[in-house]
Protein backbone atom coordinates (compact mmCIF):
# COMPACT_ATOMS: atom_id res chain seq x y z
CA UNK A 1 0.00 0.00 0.00
CA UNK A 2 1.35 3.68 -0.74
CA UNK A 3 0.22 6.80 -0.76
CA UNK A 4 1.32 9.80 -2.60
CA UNK A 5 1.47 13.25 -0.90
CA UNK A 6 1.44 15.66 -3.31
CA UNK A 7 3.57 19.00 -2.59
CA UNK A 8 3.05 22.53 -4.00
CA UNK A 9 5.21 25.72 -2.94
CA UNK A 10 2.88 26.68 -0.33
CA UNK A 11 1.70 23.04 1.13
CA UNK A 12 2.23 23.00 4.80
CA UNK A 13 0.61 19.78 5.62
CA UNK A 14 2.71 17.26 3.14
CA UNK A 15 5.02 15.89 5.98
CA UNK A 16 2.20 15.26 8.73
CA UNK A 17 0.63 13.36 6.22
CA UNK A 18 3.48 11.35 5.37
CA UNK A 19 4.27 10.63 9.30
CA UNK A 20 0.84 9.80 9.69
CA UNK A 21 1.22 7.04 6.59
CA UNK A 22 4.28 5.89 7.53
CA UNK A 23 4.75 5.99 11.34
CA UNK A 24 0.80 5.57 12.59
CA UNK A 25 -0.15 3.25 9.72
CA UNK A 26 2.81 2.30 8.65
CA UNK A 27 2.23 2.33 4.91
CA UNK A 28 4.79 3.85 2.29
CA UNK A 29 4.51 7.20 1.55
CA UNK A 30 6.21 8.84 -2.21
CA UNK A 31 6.01 12.79 -1.78
CA UNK A 32 5.09 14.02 -5.36
CA UNK A 33 6.38 17.79 -6.45
CA UNK A 34 3.67 19.52 -8.38
CA UNK A 35 5.73 19.85 -11.37
CA UNK A 36 5.96 15.80 -11.30
CA UNK A 37 3.68 14.06 -14.05
CA UNK A 38 4.19 10.21 -12.93
CA UNK A 39 2.33 9.82 -9.58
CA UNK A 40 4.92 6.43 -9.02
CA UNK A 41 2.26 3.79 -8.76
CA UNK A 42 0.81 4.70 -5.95
CA UNK A 43 -2.97 3.69 -4.41
CA UNK A 44 -4.26 6.81 -3.05
CA UNK A 45 -3.49 10.14 -3.62
CA UNK A 46 -3.52 12.93 -1.00
CA UNK A 47 -3.70 16.61 -1.71
CA UNK A 48 -2.62 18.40 2.14
CA UNK A 49 -3.18 21.38 3.74
CA UNK A 50 -1.53 24.29 3.77
CA UNK A 51 -1.56 27.48 1.34
CA UNK A 52 -0.71 26.06 -2.15
CA UNK A 53 1.15 29.17 -4.64
CA UNK A 54 0.45 31.64 -1.10
CA UNK A 55 -3.42 31.12 -1.68
CA UNK A 56 -3.37 33.68 -4.57
CA UNK A 57 -6.14 35.07 -6.04
CA UNK A 58 -8.39 32.12 -4.63
CA UNK A 59 -7.18 29.13 -2.53
CA UNK A 60 -6.35 26.53 -4.85
CA UNK A 61 -7.09 28.54 -7.84
CA UNK A 62 -3.30 28.32 -9.17
CA UNK A 63 -2.35 24.67 -8.34
CA UNK A 64 -5.25 23.52 -10.02
CA UNK A 65 -3.06 24.07 -13.39
CA UNK A 66 0.01 22.63 -11.76
CA UNK A 67 1.65 19.35 -14.27
CA UNK A 68 0.38 16.71 -11.31
CA UNK A 69 -2.82 18.09 -11.28
CA UNK A 70 -3.12 16.44 -14.82
CA UNK A 71 -1.96 12.83 -13.34
CA UNK A 72 -4.37 13.07 -10.45
CA UNK A 73 -6.94 14.11 -12.92
CA UNK A 74 -6.44 10.91 -15.01
CA UNK A 75 -5.85 8.63 -11.77
CA UNK A 76 -9.09 9.79 -10.75
CA UNK A 77 -10.97 9.46 -13.80
CA UNK A 78 -9.64 5.80 -14.02
CA UNK A 79 -10.82 5.42 -10.73
CA UNK A 80 -7.88 5.78 -8.55
CA UNK A 81 -8.76 7.29 -4.75
CA UNK A 82 -7.93 11.01 -4.20
CA UNK A 83 -8.07 12.62 -0.73
CA UNK A 84 -8.06 16.77 -0.43
CA UNK A 85 -7.78 17.74 2.77
CA UNK A 86 -8.00 21.63 3.70
CA UNK A 87 -6.14 23.06 0.85
CA UNK A 88 -6.82 19.36 -0.87
CA UNK A 89 -10.24 20.03 -0.57
CA UNK A 90 -10.23 23.72 -2.34
CA UNK A 91 -8.05 22.23 -5.01
CA UNK A 92 -10.65 19.86 -5.72
CA UNK A 93 -13.08 22.33 -6.09
CA UNK A 94 -11.06 24.86 -8.03
CA UNK A 95 -10.62 21.72 -10.58
CA UNK A 96 -13.89 20.66 -11.12
CA UNK A 97 -13.03 17.16 -9.13
CA UNK A 98 -15.54 17.72 -7.21
CA UNK A 99 -18.72 20.30 -7.13
CA UNK A 100 -19.10 23.53 -5.08
CA UNK A 101 -16.50 26.48 -3.78
CA UNK A 102 -15.06 27.08 -0.20
CA UNK A 103 -15.12 30.90 0.57
CA UNK A 104 -14.15 32.52 3.68
CA UNK A 105 -15.43 31.34 7.07
CA UNK A 106 -18.45 33.13 7.76
CA UNK A 107 -16.86 34.53 11.03
CA UNK A 108 -13.89 36.05 8.87
CA UNK A 109 -12.16 34.15 11.15
CA UNK A 110 -8.90 31.53 11.11
CA UNK A 111 -10.43 28.54 12.97
CA UNK A 112 -8.36 26.52 14.35
CA UNK A 113 -9.95 24.46 17.02
CA UNK A 114 -11.30 20.67 17.53
CA UNK A 115 -14.95 20.05 16.65
CA UNK A 116 -16.74 17.22 16.08
CA UNK A 117 -18.09 15.33 12.46
CA UNK A 118 -20.53 12.86 11.60
CA UNK A 119 -19.65 10.71 9.24
CA UNK A 120 -22.88 9.97 7.03
CA UNK A 121 -21.29 7.13 5.01
CA UNK A 122 -20.04 3.89 5.92
CA UNK A 123 -19.59 2.14 2.49
CA UNK A 124 -16.84 4.22 1.04
CA UNK A 125 -12.80 3.63 0.67
CA UNK A 126 -12.38 6.24 3.51
CA UNK A 127 -15.28 5.80 5.41
CA UNK A 128 -15.67 1.70 5.72
CA UNK A 129 -17.36 0.59 8.81
CA UNK A 130 -17.69 4.62 9.78
CA UNK A 131 -21.46 5.42 8.84
CA UNK A 132 -23.00 7.32 11.46
CA UNK A 133 -20.08 7.50 13.78
CA UNK A 134 -19.08 10.85 15.45
CA UNK A 135 -15.50 11.88 14.54
CA UNK A 136 -13.39 14.15 16.61
CA UNK A 137 -10.83 16.13 14.71
CA UNK A 138 -9.23 19.15 14.69
CA UNK A 139 -9.99 22.49 11.75
CA UNK A 140 -7.59 24.98 10.85
CA UNK A 141 -8.87 26.96 8.08
CA UNK A 142 -9.70 30.42 6.65
CA UNK A 143 -11.92 29.44 3.67
CA UNK A 144 -13.79 26.60 4.44
CA UNK A 145 -17.16 27.46 3.91
CA UNK A 146 -18.60 25.30 1.58
CA UNK A 147 -21.04 26.77 -0.67
CA UNK A 148 -23.13 26.09 -3.88
CA UNK A 149 -25.71 26.62 -5.86
CA UNK A 150 -29.33 25.05 -4.05
CA UNK A 151 -29.81 22.39 -7.29
CA UNK A 152 -26.49 21.23 -6.53
CA UNK A 153 -26.56 20.89 -3.03
CA UNK A 154 -29.93 19.11 -3.50
CA UNK A 155 -28.62 16.93 -5.72
CA UNK A 156 -25.48 16.08 -2.94
CA UNK A 157 -28.20 15.69 -0.59
CA UNK A 158 -30.02 12.89 -2.93
CA UNK A 159 -27.65 11.21 -3.81
CA UNK A 160 -25.62 10.66 -0.43
CA UNK A 161 -22.66 12.61 -1.64
CA UNK A 162 -22.46 14.73 1.90
CA UNK A 163 -19.68 12.57 3.75
CA UNK A 164 -19.05 14.58 7.09
CA UNK A 165 -21.21 17.29 9.21
CA UNK A 166 -19.83 19.22 11.95
CA UNK A 167 -22.10 18.54 15.00
CA UNK A 168 -21.97 18.41 18.22
CA UNK A 169 -20.17 15.68 20.77
CA UNK A 170 -23.62 13.43 20.31
CA UNK A 171 -23.67 14.07 16.76
CA UNK A 172 -26.30 16.67 16.22
CA UNK A 173 -25.98 19.17 13.75
CA UNK A 174 -26.79 23.23 13.82
CA UNK A 175 -25.77 26.02 15.88
CA UNK A 176 -22.37 27.01 17.41
CA UNK A 177 -21.39 23.18 16.03
CA UNK A 178 -20.36 24.88 12.26
CA UNK A 179 -17.43 26.60 12.72
CA UNK A 180 -17.94 28.21 9.42
CA UNK A 181 -20.93 28.99 8.25
CA UNK A 182 -20.82 26.28 5.68
CA UNK A 183 -24.24 24.85 3.41
CA UNK A 184 -26.08 22.05 5.10
CA UNK A 185 -23.27 21.77 7.48
CA UNK A 186 -20.80 20.81 5.02
CA UNK A 187 -17.43 19.51 6.25
CA UNK A 188 -16.77 16.74 3.47
CA UNK A 189 -18.08 15.55 0.41
CA UNK A 190 -17.22 12.98 -2.37
CA UNK A 191 -17.37 12.48 -5.64
CA UNK A 192 -20.70 10.37 -7.39
CA UNK A 193 -18.42 7.29 -8.20
CA UNK A 194 -16.88 7.90 -4.47
CA UNK A 195 -13.54 8.05 -5.25
CA UNK A 196 -12.54 11.36 -4.83
CA UNK A 197 -13.07 12.94 -0.99
CA UNK A 198 -12.88 16.43 0.19
CA UNK A 199 -12.64 17.39 3.44
CA UNK A 200 -11.71 20.55 5.29
CA UNK A 201 -10.50 19.15 8.83
CA UNK A 202 -7.47 17.50 9.40
CA UNK A 203 -7.51 13.42 9.91
CA UNK A 204 -3.47 13.64 9.75
CA UNK A 205 -3.13 15.86 12.76
CA UNK A 206 -5.48 12.93 14.79
CA UNK A 207 -3.73 9.81 14.02
CA UNK A 208 -1.65 9.16 17.35
CA UNK A 209 -2.53 9.44 20.64
CA UNK A 210 0.06 11.93 21.55
CA UNK A 211 -1.80 14.43 19.35
CA UNK A 212 -4.80 14.31 21.46
CA UNK A 213 -7.10 12.22 19.53
CA UNK A 214 -6.59 8.95 16.94
CA UNK A 215 -10.13 9.02 14.87
CA UNK A 216 -7.75 10.26 11.67
CA UNK A 217 -5.83 6.76 12.04
CA UNK A 218 -9.59 5.43 11.23
CA UNK A 219 -9.74 6.99 8.11
CA UNK A 220 -6.03 6.28 7.11
CA UNK A 221 -6.97 2.42 7.48
CA UNK A 222 -9.78 2.48 5.58
CA UNK A 223 -8.30 3.59 2.82
CA UNK A 224 -5.37 0.86 3.13
CA UNK A 225 -7.80 -1.64 3.29
CA UNK A 226 -10.13 -0.54 0.77
CA UNK A 227 -6.47 -0.58 -1.69
CA UNK A 228 -5.88 -4.01 -0.11
CA UNK A 229 -9.29 -5.52 -0.97
CA UNK A 230 -9.10 -3.48 -4.71
CA UNK A 231 -5.66 -5.13 -5.26
CA UNK A 232 -7.19 -8.40 -4.28
CA UNK A 233 -10.30 -8.63 -5.94
CA UNK A 234 -9.01 -8.05 -9.96
CA UNK A 235 -8.48 -4.76 -11.74
CA UNK A 236 -10.14 -2.24 -9.74
CA UNK B 1 -4.40 47.98 -23.74
CA UNK B 2 -5.00 47.86 -20.78
CA UNK B 3 -8.22 45.53 -19.14
CA UNK B 4 -9.78 46.59 -16.13
CA UNK B 5 -11.50 43.44 -14.75
CA UNK B 6 -14.16 43.75 -11.32
CA UNK B 7 -14.60 39.83 -9.72
CA UNK B 8 -17.79 40.25 -6.86
CA UNK B 9 -19.48 37.18 -4.99
CA UNK B 10 -22.51 36.27 -6.56
CA UNK B 11 -25.52 37.92 -5.11
CA UNK B 12 -27.01 34.57 -4.42
CA UNK B 13 -23.69 33.41 -2.36
CA UNK B 14 -22.72 35.04 1.35
CA UNK B 15 -20.64 37.44 1.10
CA UNK B 16 -18.84 37.61 5.16
CA UNK B 17 -16.50 40.41 3.97
CA UNK B 18 -19.19 42.49 2.42
CA UNK B 19 -21.28 41.90 5.48
CA UNK B 20 -18.98 43.41 8.33
CA UNK B 21 -18.09 46.19 6.18
CA UNK B 22 -21.60 47.08 6.33
CA UNK B 23 -21.85 46.61 9.81
CA UNK B 24 -18.75 48.82 10.39
CA UNK B 25 -20.09 51.58 8.03
CA UNK B 26 -23.42 51.66 9.74
CA UNK B 27 -21.60 51.78 13.37
CA UNK B 28 -20.04 54.65 11.90
CA UNK B 29 -23.06 56.51 11.09
CA UNK B 30 -23.44 55.76 7.33
CA UNK B 31 -26.82 54.73 8.13
CA UNK B 32 -28.12 55.03 4.49
CA UNK B 33 -25.99 51.93 3.42
CA UNK B 34 -28.30 49.20 2.73
CA UNK B 35 -25.53 46.94 1.52
CA UNK B 36 -21.60 46.61 0.48
CA UNK B 37 -20.28 43.37 -1.31
CA UNK B 38 -16.19 43.09 -1.38
CA UNK B 39 -14.78 41.66 -4.68
CA UNK B 40 -11.54 42.35 -6.42
CA UNK B 41 -10.40 44.68 -8.95
CA UNK B 42 -7.43 43.41 -11.14
CA UNK B 43 -5.53 45.63 -14.31
CA UNK B 44 -4.50 43.64 -17.35
CA UNK B 45 -2.11 45.00 -20.01
CA UNK B 46 -2.35 43.20 -22.91
CA UNK B 47 -1.66 43.50 -26.58
CA UNK B 48 -4.43 42.98 -29.13
CA UNK B 49 -5.01 43.83 -32.90
CA UNK B 50 -8.15 45.40 -31.80
CA UNK B 51 -11.12 46.14 -28.77
CA UNK B 52 -12.98 42.91 -29.94
CA UNK B 53 -10.18 40.91 -30.03
CA UNK B 54 -8.84 42.24 -26.67
CA UNK B 55 -12.41 41.39 -25.10
CA UNK B 56 -12.56 38.01 -26.24
CA UNK B 57 -9.21 37.29 -24.61
CA UNK B 58 -10.14 38.88 -21.36
CA UNK B 59 -13.40 37.26 -21.08
CA UNK B 60 -11.13 33.60 -21.89
CA UNK B 61 -9.58 34.74 -18.84
CA UNK B 62 -11.97 35.38 -16.74
CA UNK B 63 -14.21 32.31 -17.61
CA UNK B 64 -10.47 30.42 -17.22
CA UNK B 65 -8.84 31.59 -14.46
CA UNK B 66 -9.74 34.98 -12.75
CA UNK B 67 -13.09 34.43 -11.42
CA UNK B 68 -14.57 31.09 -10.02
CA UNK B 69 -18.10 31.16 -11.69
CA UNK B 70 -20.04 28.93 -8.66
CA UNK B 71 -19.24 32.29 -6.61
CA UNK B 72 -18.17 35.09 -8.78
CA UNK B 73 -19.67 37.35 -11.38
CA UNK B 74 -17.31 38.97 -13.73
CA UNK B 75 -17.49 42.11 -15.86
CA UNK B 76 -14.68 44.33 -17.27
CA UNK B 77 -13.75 47.03 -19.86
CA UNK B 78 -11.02 47.48 -22.28
CA UNK B 79 -8.74 50.34 -22.66
CA UNK B 80 -6.95 51.02 -25.91
CA UNK B 81 -4.59 53.62 -24.25
CA UNK B 82 -3.88 56.29 -26.19
CA UNK B 83 -3.86 56.11 -29.77
CA UNK B 84 -1.09 56.52 -32.37
CA UNK B 85 0.48 59.79 -32.42
CA UNK B 86 0.40 61.84 -35.32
Amino acid sequence: MRFGVVVFPGTWSDRDCGWAVEHALGAEVRYLWHRDRDLGGVDCVILPGGFSYGDYLRPGAIARFSPVMEAVREFAERGGLVWGICNGFQVLCEAGLLPGALIPNACLEFRCQWLHLRCERGDLPFTRGLGGRVLRMPIAHQEGNYQADPETLARLEERGQVVFRYCDEHGRTGGESNPNGSAHDVAGIVNLRGNVLGMMPHPERCAEADLGGTDGLLLFRSVAEAALSLAGGGPG
Amino acid sequence: MIARVIVAPKPVVNDPQGATVHRALTSLGFSEVSGVRVGKYLEIQLGAPSVEEASSRVEAMCRELLANQVIEDFRFEIDPGPGPQP
